[in-house]
């Protein structure tokens, strides 16, 4: 899982988490595959029958601005998207998304719609294989990175709790 | 030493923590609400927990979706009431009031804490000098579970607005202003603290209305300082022994922004965004058809207060729907002794129960395909209040009122003067 490849879903800046689900359906269920189906709905319409499994979203600056709601990360991982390029992530949107292993990559890419693009998680990098061209991901912090490594947060209670009721 | 976030942060973590530094911390206070709850339950059951750590730290509220409106949502809140009694933590139920008046309001938090809520606007104590802030479902599981969080302590933006507010400009149009000069990322991952004679002078409630809306422009925290009035505030509500945390002289911010506001006119955030923010007179040719005075950022008694004091004795135009949702039921009660009420019901508002109210789209009130709202919530996206065919405008509650009167948005210095 070094490389995960996909193809470009491209949004611009400031793609709330209002417009990744709407607040609406979040008190319908919480069966996240049936949530899916409305992603994106407000802002492009169709958008969940368009996806292929794998699928990158790609979008601008803040993406998962406003609500706390992790229904939003959550959706477009049961919808599918393999990874979320962003230029930059508003803060709780990116906990939710490590906590619940969406793997996110901030990049300052360039893709138009259907580019496929790879990530190379190993060599820390980003690439655009219909345009040629690269771009490196900053690393997370070490605490982070024992996180993701660890299965995301759930799996980290989970073993800790084992720990303190093996002592 | 430090900025206020780093204060509190290195108190809680038992060391020395500077911004960009992560931090394991004890949690004082929690939340969660019927939007949020449900998952939270979920990630607490698949963590194999039985027990939340702290019981008497934690408050489950029915706000967003209330009264229940549909099967699903009441099967939500009785998930939420029994889990509220298996667990002994405290539940607002129907009725009380939006999350973020009634956690502050009940003394449940004092200057200093450490607070996370499962809602974005969390960061609203941090007029209470509280480091507040909104998490996702897991994250707060995992705290209910360990009583701790980690963070990753922000570095500070210091905000000093000067001055004195002119007359019919409130902390609102101070907020909407602060969203437009930043940006909707303007603050990202950072903390803001926020100052100056324009804060010393507003109540506590007012402060509420800026801090509330700090994560519009990305922020985590948005931080004031514990002076006479919020310390007042607190001790009416508890007698939990807190102290106020100051910055210390040395403390290093990314940057200062420092603005004189005396000539602020009142703002409107256009949609869909709520940093698309101009005067007031750009768009008094706005017509519009429903206007909503409530919410986490502006249901507080004197913004009923301020709305009634323009509607007293007048009527809202032909074709104009007021709706009007109180944030507690204290409040609901204050007004009514104070007689708000009476005007804003007589002037042809519709009072609905003490909570969210249309503000996110579930139910009270959403807009039909066409339609424009001016309401004085916090957020303006698209599709926000339950239809993507609508326009929103966000505005001071004074301006809501005034223009509910005219029909269409309206510069209320016109008669003020
Ligand atoms: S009033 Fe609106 S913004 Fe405030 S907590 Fe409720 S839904 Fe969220």
């Amino acid at each position: 899982m070094s490389q995960l490849n996909g193809k470009a879903r491209v949004f611009g800046d400031n793609l709330n988490t209002d417009y990744v689900i709407s607040g609406k359906y979040k008190f319908k269920t919480l069966d996240m595959n049936e949530l899916a189906k409305h992603a994106m709905e407000d802002i492009r319409p169709g958008f969940y029958d368009e996806i292929t499994a794998g699928d990158f979203v790609v979008a601008g600056e803040n993406l998962g601005s406003g609500s706390s709601r992790e229904q939003a990360p959550l959706v477009l991982k049961a919808a599918g998207i393999g990874a979320v390029v962003a230029k930059s992530f508003a803060r709780i949107f990116y906990r939710n998304s490590i906590n619940i292993g969406l793997v996110l990559v901030e990049a300052k890419i360039e893709a138009d719609e259907g580019d496929m693009i790879t990530i190379d998680v190993e060599h820390g990098t980003v690439r655009n294989d219909s345009n040629g061209k690269e771009w490196s991901i900053p690393q997370y912090p070490q605490y982070i990175r024992d996180l993701i490594s660890s299965g995301g947060l759930m799996n980290r209670i989970k073993e800790a709790k084992r720990c303190i009721g093996s002592r | 030493m430090g900025t206020i976030s780093e204060k509190i942060l290195s108190a809680h973590a038992g060391t020395d923590v500077k911004a960009g530094d992560i931090c394991v911390v004890p949690v004082d206070f929690m939340m969660s609400q019927d939007g949020t709850t449900g998952l939270t339950i979920k990630a607490f059951r698949q963590m194999e927990a039985k027990a939340v750590a702290h019981p008497d730290k934690y408050a489950i509220v029915i706000d967003h979706n209330s009264p229940s409106p549909m099967e699903s949502v009441s099967n939500i809140h009785k998930e939420m009431r029994s889990f509220a009694e298996e667990q002994g933590a405290r539940l607002y139920d129907v009725g009380e009031g939006v999350c973020h008046q009634l956690v502050p309001e009940s003394g449940n938090v004092v200057p200093g804490n450490v607070v996370i809520g499962g809602d974005s606007h969390t960061c609203t104590y941090g007029a209470l000098n509280v480091f507040s802030t909104g998490v996702g479902s897991t994250d707060l599981a995992a705290a209910l579970v360990t009583g701790q969080i980690w963070f990753r302590c922000p570095s500070t933006i210091k905000i000093v607005y000067d001055g004195t507010l002119p007359a019919g400009t409130y902390s609102k149009d101070v907020v909407l202003h602060m969203a437009k000069n930043l940006s909707s990322r303007g603050a990202t991952y950072k903390a803001l603290e926020i100052y100056g004679s324009v804060i010393d002078d507003m109540s506590v409630d007012a402060r509420m209305t800026i801090s509330n809306m700090v994560v519009e422009v990305g922020a985590k925290v948005g931080l004031m300082a514990c002076d006479r009035k919020v310390s007042d505030y607190i001790k009416a509500r508890t007698h939990a022994p807190f102290k106020g945390v100051e910055a210390s002289l040395s403390a290093v911010y990314d940057k200062v922004i420092r603005e004189d506001l005396s000539d602020l006119p009142p703002q409107i955030a256009k949609p869909h965004e709520v940093d698309n923010v101009v005067d007031v007179d750009k768009v008094t040719d706005v017509e519009i058809d429903q206007v909503y005075i409530g919410t986490c950022t502006n249901g507080r008694l004197e913004d009923l207060r301020e709305a009634a004091a323009v509607l007293d004795g007048n009527r809202v135009a032909k074709n104009v729907r007021l709706i009007i949702a109180p944030a507690s039921k204290t409040i609901l009660l204050d007004a009514m002794r104070a007689g708000y009420i009476d005007k804003l019901v007589k002037a042809g508002g519709t009072l609905i129960a003490p909570s969210c109210g249309p503000c996110v789209g579930t139910c009270n009130g959403v807009p039909s395909d066409g339609e424009v709202v001016l309401s004085t919530a916090n957020r303006n996206f698209k599709g926000r209040m339950g239809n993507t065919k609508a326009d929103i405008y966000l505005a001071s509650p004074a301006t809501a009122a005034y223009s509910a009167m005219l029909g269409h948005i309206a510069d209320l210095r016109e008669v003020m003067e």
